[in-house]
């Protein structure tokens, strides 16, 4: 941590916590000293229009079983739970679970945020709804929650990414989106929202702003992570039926950090569960190329919150770097922030190296592609497990008596080229070596 | 709004406008764009040419209320080095060469990060009459409203036509010198035309007991300037300044100062009710 917790809001909020008070259902706009609504006056209604509905609806039952149908007919939940034996092997011998995120429709976790948040535009009587994407992966899932309901959807994708992922601008244009490329800034993730909350401002009458991961204004961090909690929920409910305990470990990946706010959640009352994000340490956090925004950064504001943000000594935003364009943001949600302060969850980086070996990894063990994203968190389990390994040992137990949860957020289909690029697997003179020489520079 | 206690600069301005039977005129200047330099340049040359307060906005990494002009100008000012320390060297520039007001807009990062208070501390040394925060509200001022104080600050926040009668209020009674009415929906960049929306902002300003509005987003000429000054206290203009200073340097910032201010004198007659 850079700067130590300050205020009594966060002194408070650790001694709720160290005498047994719940971390769960935090309802924001704060998280200790972390959250708000540090945005222009122009959107405000907006955020309160759309606090107003989202606190109605999740009372409302007709819309819990609206999210709940579409979750279980829709997007195929509950996700498995997927015990890796041969991938457990290469994290000290633990036992380690896969969460199942991959098997969505649309191959992530992304699409339980979408549907709920297109529930509520369409409760909020809007016709439009514009997102941010970095790789596409929210991209495809906003459009596709679009198409379903109906609503026109504009996605604001950094213009280096559009070329980069042309594929994935052609899935979103499938399903009937618009997608601009972003040319302000440095044309990458942070530049797209700065876009669509332009857009926002200007045609927030009929527009929803939906934004992906569990940043931003409140009450988008609560509201984000209320629609992933069912990850953890599952999961916890998963193992204990499955094994009859709770786990020792929980991994997740951390970008903005919305697959791991879902699947922390569940698990943040339980004292003897350790909960572990991973962030992206791109060339090594020593070289300054990197998005390891908890581990690096300094508290401050961007994008409507104020958290832990890679910024240089005059507060401007310094880019991040990661092979993973879903974990390639300068910032992250603000209950994170706060998670790390008061010492709930630990937060580590992971290289890209680091997480493209345990990407090989589960390629080669499990038959399971993982996104890059995801793979940072398979890594962190790498490590994680090997120290639970030796303090199994220490104790006069085994590995095996322990047991590690990892959030697979996402498939690596996305992720070929880059990968093939990276194993140097493409014939030289081929179209896809080219896509993923591209994909490499990340 | 506050003017008790403190002296304000930006009240002062604008008063002195309005005892004139005209409205205030208000240009913004990005720091740094093309130089600093320059920037002390054209802020003299605008309070010269009929300006009686000068915006000088901070680069930003992430200027979201921006449109494609000042985003253009202050990326280019960040990527020739500028700094936000230089910020005071512009203000101390202009202030110790004219009798205009000179406030500092800025985003709320990079004042966070040298601290509120030694922000306000130098810029109130630097002669600076108070900060326009357009990503800052009210309800997360706490530390602005202390400095502010402490170093006799102007507190400009903004007003919208979305903002309700409440915050509309909390804004007015949180603000000193002035409140800038947003009088569109959007992002800074010259109009055709200022939206109706505009004359409502500020007569709900006015009924939230602001002394001083002054409306800006999208006032690029004379004859948008004098459709403004006929109900409000000051006209802000920004793109069309800092196309100017683009395109023909500190000599066509004056020109357009100059004309800029024929819009200003309020037509008796059109607009009884003013004093």
């Amino acid at each position: 941590m850079a700067d130590a917790p300050s205020g009594n809001a966060d002194n408070n909020a650790t001694e709720a916590f160290l005498q047994g008070g719940s971390l769960k259902h935090a309802p924001g706009p704060y998280f200790g000293s972390y959250g708000g609504r540090w945005m222009p006056e122009s959107l405000i209604a907006a955020l309160d229009e759309l606090e107003e509905t989202f606190d109605k609806a999740k009372d409302d039952p007709d819309f819990r079983a609206q999210v709940a149908d579409l979750n279980k007919n829709y997007s195929g939940r509950p996700s498995l739970l997927t015990e890796a034996k041969r991938f457990s092997e290469h994290a000290g011998g633990v036992r380690v679970f896969l969460k199942r995120e991959d098997l969505n429709h649309t191959g992530s976790h992304k699409i339980n945020n979408v549907l709920g948040q297109a529930l509520l535009a369409k409760r909020m009587g809007k016709t439009r709804v514009i997102a941010e994407t970095g790789a596409g992966q929210h991209g495809v899932a906003s459009a596709t929650a679009a198409a379903l309901m109906g609503l026109e959807c504009v996605v604001y994708m950094g213009a280096e990414d559009c070329r980069r992922q042309a594929l994935n601008v052609a899935r979103m244009e499938l399903l009937g989106a618009t997608v601009i490329p972003v040319t302000s800034g440095s044309q990458t993730l942070k530049d797209a929202i700065n876009d669509a909350l332009r857009d926002w401002v200007a045609n927030v009458d009929n527009t929803h702003y939906l934004l992906g991961t569990a940043a931003g204004a409140h009450p988008f961090p609560a509201m984000v992570r209320y629609f992933h909690e069912v990850i953890g929920e599952e999961a916890r409910a998963q193992i204990l039926d499955q094994e009859g305990r709770l786990p020792d470990a929980v991994c997740a990946c951390i970008g903005g950090g919305s697959n791991a706010i879902g699947i922390f959640h569940g698990f943040l009352d339980d004292p003897s569960v350790k909960i572990y994000g991973f962030e992206a340490g791109g060339d090594g956090v020593e070289t300054g190329r990197h998005a390891a925004t908890i581990t690096l950064g300094k508290p401050g504001v961007l994008h409507g919150a104020r958290s832990y943000l890679m910024q240089d000594d005059d507060g401007q935003t310094i880019e991040s770097h990661s092979i993973s364009a879903g974990l390639d943001y300068p910032g992250v949600g603000p209950e994170h922030s706060y998670l790390s302060d008061i010492g709930r969850v630990s937060y580590e980086p992971i290289t890209d190296a680091e997480a493209m070996e345990a990407f090989r990894l589960l390629c080669r063990t499990e038959g399971i592609i993982p996104a890059i994203e995801s793979s940072h968190a398979l890594a962190g389990a790498i490590k994680v497990g090997q120290r639970l390994a030796a303090e199994a040992a220490d104790a006069g137990g085994t590995a095996q008596d322990k047991i590690v949860i990892v959030n697979l957020s996402g498939r690596g289909d996305k992720d070929v080229a880059t990968a093939a690029e990276w194993f140097d697997l493409l014939d030289k003179n081929s179209a896809e070596s080219e896509i993923g020489k591209e994909g490499e520079q990340l | 709004m506050s003017t008790a206690q403190t002296t304000s600069k930006s009240a002062a301005a604008i008063d002195k406008a309005r005892a004139e039977g005209r409205a205030a005129l208000i240009g913004y200047l990005p720091a740094g764009y093309p130089s600093v330099e320059d920037t002390i340049a054209a802020g003299i040359a605008l309070a010269e040419n009929g300006a009686d307060l000068i915006e000088i906005g901070i680069p930003y990494s992430d200027p979201v209320m921006d449109g494609q002009v000042i985003q253009a100008a202050t990326t280019e000012a960040l990527a020739k080095g500028f700094h936000v320390r230089q910020v005071f060297d512009v203000v101390a520039g202009i202030t110790s060469k004219t009798d205009a007001a000179v406030l500092v807009m800025t985003y709320w990062n990079p004042v966070i990060r040298m601290g509120v208070d030694e922000f306000s501390r130098r810029l109130a040394e630097a002669g600076g009459a108070g900060l326009i925060t357009p990503d800052l509200i009210p309800d997360e001022a706490a530390e602005w409203m202390e400095a502010s104080d402490k170093y006799g600050l102007d507190r400009v926040f903004l007003v919208a036509p979305s903002s309700t009668t409440e915050r509309m209020q909390r804004t007015v009674d949180a603000s000193r010198g002035f409140v800038y009415a947003v009088s569109i929906m959007g992002v800074t960049g010259a109009r055709t035309s200022v939206s109706t929306a505009a004359k409502d902002v500020v007569a709900a300003a006015h009924a939230a007991g602001a002394d001083r509005v002054c409306v800006g987003l999208g006032v690029s000429n004379a004859e948008q300037v004098r459709e403004i000054a006929a109900y409000a206290e000051g006209v802000i203009v920004g793109t069309a300044l800092v196309a100017a200073i683009r395109d023909g340097g500190v000599d066509a910032v004056a020109a357009l100062t100059k004309d800029l201010s024929t819009g200003l004198t309020r037509e008796t007659g059109l607009t009884g009710e003013e004093a």
